[in-house]
């Protein structure tokens, strides 16, 4: 029973990619759009945060790089519930109207991904040769142009951070439901689809979404280690 | 070496650049497509159609309704969705699925403009304490206790409460398990009213071994209690869709009476409250008439005939009105009715309401009676 339901999963995925069935590319787009979205806000915050904790030595920093290691795993729906009482009509940010829309997902989303950039491009860069910085400064340059050295020596482990970021944006699923709610048309992306088609009991179109989902994700992680090899 | 390695990498940034452009061009296709699905015909590159765009899909009212687990997953809500909206082409509606206990809470905060409930005591508790006005009875149906074909606790055919007694009894000896759903939705708290009838408490039973805590929706619950081969309360919409599926060989023991009876209702957000989306009352009662409309009605009268033979959820607006003498009329009274003081919505707890209550319920001549003289 279960494995004919697996099967019935994958031929399923088949169908719905071949005939580009419009309620999955819907989701999925959307998917997309939340994802890119959260990535590319948490990017423009937590790279500048990540440079200053990988180059500069200040007091509490190795406090502060535990507690974005810690929160690499933070529960998804704990996030999402402080989301959804932030974002609700009664909470602070109420009147920004975010809920049950895709920005505020991913506003969300983009808290989620941050530790992870943080954490992962800090990483990098303190494995960048220290002789550069220290040539780049002997030579004179500014604290600023030192920090595009460097970032530009580590964009392979930036781009690994990111892609990283997006993934687990894509995949997750508690940030989106508490603030999204699986409206039919709205905010419904893959993850609260493939939820919510189990609590109705489709089984082999659950898995043939996860199906999707997965395939999506294992190929922009191909594209982008191809790409980093070829140039 | 420094010319190589600068090579390298800008040519990674250029890498870089090309996943970011593939990105953003398909959350940009994503973007188009949401424009396009919002009302737009087509999107012509003139200022003058994208202004008339915006206005469109501003004027458009989008009214939250937040509602059980088991009407959702049914699919019925996206039968009354469509049916709404071509008849309010000005207004979107959507449902967020979550037990009667988060719906009501949900409500409270501001987040849903309206909800469709199934628990009357809960449903009292948000009249009176100012979040909900103009409360319409709308359809009901029957709880079922569905089992194990062999039915270890031989429970079939039982009355609802002495069937419990023998599921306890015979949980206590090994033989019988019982699945609850435990997640504060109306079932569960149908469930915990009828082990309290049953002569139990169910804060009690939770602890002992044959009894099990889902923490989750109607259908996993019914999934866990099939490969448990355990007892479970389902309402029987839920049942039947979830057989039909093939997802489970639980058969039905005990049906029928007072005892399982489920009824619907819908509330409106009270716009007086602070915290309501003011705009939205007139679309929130719009609904509440369409629900309650022979249209809206006979949308539950039909929904799940052809495909189960009977329909899951049953219309009671008319039957209120005309079937008073009728047993099944007299039970809904009696539970979802009589606790609010013999009204389906006393005066106190109406605003605005328009004609709601015209369209039934109540005889003419008390009808008057009922109405505020202001509102």
């Amino acid at each position: 029973m279960t494995l004919e339901v697996l099967l019935e999963g994958f031929i399923q995925a088949l169908r719905l990619i071949v005939t580009g069935d419009p309620a999955v590319l819907e989701v999925t787009l959307r998917s997309i759009y939340v994802s890119v979205l959260s990535t590319v806000l948490a990017t423009t915050w937590s790279l500048p945060i990540a440079l200053v904790m990988g180059l500069k030595s200040f007091p509490g920093k190795g406090i502060l790089k535990s507690i974005f290691q810690g929160l690499l795993g933070i529960p998804t729906v704990a996030l999402g519930l402080f989301f959804y009482l932030l974002l609700s009509r009664s909470g602070p940010l109420g009147v920004f109207h975010l809920l049950y829309t895709v920005n505020g997902m991913a506003i969300g989303q983009s808290a989620l991904v941050t530790p992870i950039i943080v954490s992962f491009t800090t990483n990098a860069i303190e494995a960048t040769d220290v002789e550069l910085r220290d040539l780049a400064r002997t030579l004179g340059a500014p604290e600023t142009r030192v920090a595009l050295t460097v970032a530009r020596e580590s964009i392979s482990g930036i781009t690994l951070s990111i892609v990283a970021a997006f993934n687990r944006a894509f995949a997750e699923l508690g940030v989106v439901m508490m603030i999204g709610g699986n409206i039919y048309h709205i905010t419904r992306v893959l993850t609260t689809a493939i939820a919510l088609e189990t609590a109705m009991g489709e089984i082999a179109f659950s898995i043939a979404l996860a199906i999707i989902l997965l395939l999506i994700v294992l190929s922009i992680t191909f594209l982008v280690n191809a790409l980093r090899r070829s140039r | 070496m420094n010319v190589l390695s600068t090579k390298r990498t800008s040519n990674k940034v250029r890498a870089a650049a090309i996943i970011v452009v593939i990105l953003v061009a398909v959350a940009g296709t994503y973007a188009y497509l949401t424009m396009s699905n919002q009302g737009t015909q087509a999107i012509v590159v003139s200022t003058t159609s994208i202004y008339e765009t915006n206005i469109k899909t501003s004027a458009r009212k989008h009214l939250i309704v937040s509602t059980t687990t088991s009407f959702y997953e049914t699919g019925f809500l996206d039968v009354v969705k469509a049916a709404f909206e071509s008849r309010y082409p000005d207004i979107n509606v959507s449902f967020i699925s979550q037990g009667t206990g988060l719906a009501i809470q949900t409500a409270m905060r501001g987040d849903a403009d309206m909800i469709l409930v199934h628990d009357p005591p809960s449903e009292l508790k948000f009249l009176q304490e100012g979040y909900g006005v103009n409360r319409k009875v709308v359809a009901y149906n029957f709880f079922v206790i569905v089992g194990p074909a062999d039915d270890p606790a031989r429970i079939k055919g039982l009355d609802p409460l002495d069937a419990m007694r023998q599921i306890k009894i015979r949980g206590d000896d090994g033989h019988a398990s019982w699945i609850s759903r435990g997640d504060g939705s109306g079932t569960h708290s149908k469930e915990k009213r009828l082990w309290t009838a049953a002569g139990y408490n169910a804060t009690v039973l939770r602890n002992e071994a044959w009894y099990y805590e889902a923490g989750a929706g109607m259908t996993a619950t019914l999934k866990m209690a099939n490969e448990k081969s355990a007892y479970t309360i389902t309402d029987l919409g839920s049942y039947l869709m979830n057989y039909d599926k093939g997802n489970m060989k639980l058969v039905v023991l005990v049906q029928g009476g007072y005892d399982l009876l489920n009824v619907y209702s819908a509330i409106a957000c009270d716009p007086r409250n602070k915290f309501t989306n003011k705009a939205n009352f007139e679309a929130d009662m719009k609904f509440l008439s369409f629900l309650a409309s022979d249209e809206g009605q006979a949308l539950f009268d039909s929904y799940g005939k052809e495909k189960y033979g009977q329909s899951l959820f049953k219309p009671c607006v008319k039957l209120l009105k005309t079937g008073t003498n009728s047993t099944e009329a007299s039970w809904i009274k009696k539970y979802a009715i009589d606790p609010f003081g013999g009204s389906e919505c006393p005066p106190q707890y109406r605003y605005e309401a328009g004609d709601l209550y015209m369209m039934a319920s109540m005889p003419v001549t008390t009808m008057r009676l009922e109405t505020p003289i202001r509102t």
